[in-house]
């Protein structure tokens, strides 16, 4: 049975601000952090939108396509649920009016919770349990002021909604890679994250992204030259880079999904964000590797092609592109209003 | 706002679901169980596509009173905001907020269209109430 991804909507809020902004409020050298984390600007939510709002616009794009009433499940991936206790996913199937007979859940799994949801709706429909269910990650991204953080954590996410009926993207293979590592975390009732500094690095991202990476295309028997695109989750600019290059992918293969330098970290929505990003202009046939990277930690990752229903998708849904595009700049005052 | 009326309010406030007449096609929001033209009482449910024209509008620069004591700590912290008299393109006008633009950009006539945002937070602990805002249509 042919599985994969039969619809994707993007969401990003339209403010930004630029690193030389937050950078003049901490007292530090703008051009030093740009270079450090090759990262210009990031996104900011709007003081009334959250993971719930984020989620909602980009699910009302994704079932622009496709007969909603066919979706199961709703799962939603994040890691700033606006409640402790009550479900972001059932906000967005109520928005997006599915009725009531579905499953849903909310997932946490720091900034991989997106990609684990696709894993759960392709097992439900790859079972024959239902005929579509519908995955989202989603983050307004915390990050403590003057903490290094403040200058990527950002707000945006994607929906994917998983078929088996007039599939645009198929998924061939998915793996994942797992294991105690505690390298960024946020105690409950506490306010911002807290992280290990570089031990983010080598044991928790590169560890994680370069052992699923190997594994998919180990599985799937290809090799770094048989994609056309790669995307691997972007806590900065230089981390996927360096990942990418240790893994044997060119810069063309990872631009057009590196978007960290625009809108900063989306947390759960980077890695989908991506993925959504090229979507919308990936050809049929073209293949696609996607890892994602939560700390705690894991990395799952998947392996896809593109089928000639995509262009009809493409021709409908919202462009990242031109998410990135829409913005409005605000200064660190209106920064500090919006996101605290 | 209590909590049975924001579950009740919930297809109004989230997907704009007013009532159609079935006799004389007038189309309400929000809803209505009689039309006021011609007295039906078989009022259906309608859903409004969420675009329509800014009729008039008005910036806020000071917060909002609390008679109930609901503290409204996101609103508060909101202003200035553009609050405007909205006609939908099916006909009902509704009152609703601009978000996501300057001041220049706002005008009457302006076209706008429905988005989903965060309405009110009842206080820390209560219950967080979503529904439609407006923006710019370009």
């Amino acid at each position: 049975m042919t599985v994969g991804i039969i619809s994707w909507g993007s969401y990003i809020p339209r403010f930004r601000i630029k690193v030389e902004d937050i950078a003049k409020a901490n007292g530090s050298n703008p051009e030093q952090i740009k270079n450090a984390l090759m990262i210009s600007e990031k996104s900011l939510p709007g003081i009334d939108e959250d993971t719930i709002t984020i989620s909602v616009e980009a699910a009302r794009q994704a079932i622009k396509n496709i007969d909603s009433k066919k979706i199961g499940a709703i799962y939603i991936g994040s890691e700033s649920h606006p409640y402790a206790v009550k479900p972001t996913s059932t906000v967005v199937g109520e928005a997006i009016e599915l009725g009531n007979n579905y499953t849903a859940a909310d997932l946490e799994f720091a900034c991989k919770a997106g990609t684990a949801g696709i894993q759960i709706c392709l097992g439900l429909v790859k079972s024959g349990m239902m005929d579509m269910a519908l995955t989202g990650g989603a983050d307004t991204a915390q990050s403590k002021p003057g903490d290094p953080l403040e200058y990527t954590a950002a707000a945006g996410g994607a929906v994917f909604v998983i078929g088996k009926e007039d599939v645009v993207a198929v998924i061939n293979e998915t793996v994942s890679f797992t294991s105690d590592t505690p390298d960024f975390w946020r105690r409950e009732k506490e306010e911002y994250p807290s992280h290990g500094g570089a031990f983010t690095g080598q044991p928790a991202y590169y560890r994680h992204v370069i052992n699923a990476t190997k594994n998919l295309m180990e599985k799937a028997k290809t090799r770094p030259e048989n994609y056309d695109y790669a995307i691997f989750h972007q806590p900065n600019g230089k981390f996927p880079r360096r990942v990418a290059k240790i893994l044997g992918f060119n810069e063309q293969q990872i631009s057009p999904g590196l978007l960290v330098g625009y809108i900063g970290n989306t947390y759960s929505g980077a890695s989908m964000l991506g993925l959504a990003a090229v979507l919308d202009i990936a050809k049929p046939g073209q293949r696609i590797l996607v890892t994602s990277y939560g700390s705690g930690a894991g990395s799952d990752s998947f392996d896809i092609t593109v089928t000639d229903k995509i262009l009809f998708n493409q021709k409908r849904t919202k462009k990242v592109l031109d998410l990135i595009k829409d913005k409005i700049y605000v200064d660190y005052s209106k920064y500090l209003r919006n996101t605290q | 706002m209590a909590v049975p009326k924001i579950w009740r309010k919930i297809p109004e406030y989230y997907n704009l679901i007013g009532k159609l007449c079935p006799e004389c096609n007038a189309k309400f929001f929000p809803k209505r169980t009689v039309c006021k033209n011609c007295g039906c009482t078989r009022m259906q449910d309608y859903k409004f596509e969420g675009k329509g024209k800014i009729v008039t509008y008005t910036i806020i620069r000071t917060s909002m009173s609390d008679p109930e004591q609901e503290i409204n700590e996101q609103a508060a912290r909101n202003i200035p905001y553009a609050l405007a008299i909205i006609k939908l393109k099916e006909g009902p006008m509704l009152t609703a907020q601009i978000i996501d633009c300057g001041d220049s950009e706002l005008n009457i006539g302006k076209k706008v269209k429905k988005v989903f945002r965060k309405i009110l937070e009842n206080g820390p602990s209560g219950v967080i109430q979503y529904g439609y805002k407006f923006k710019i249509d370009k």
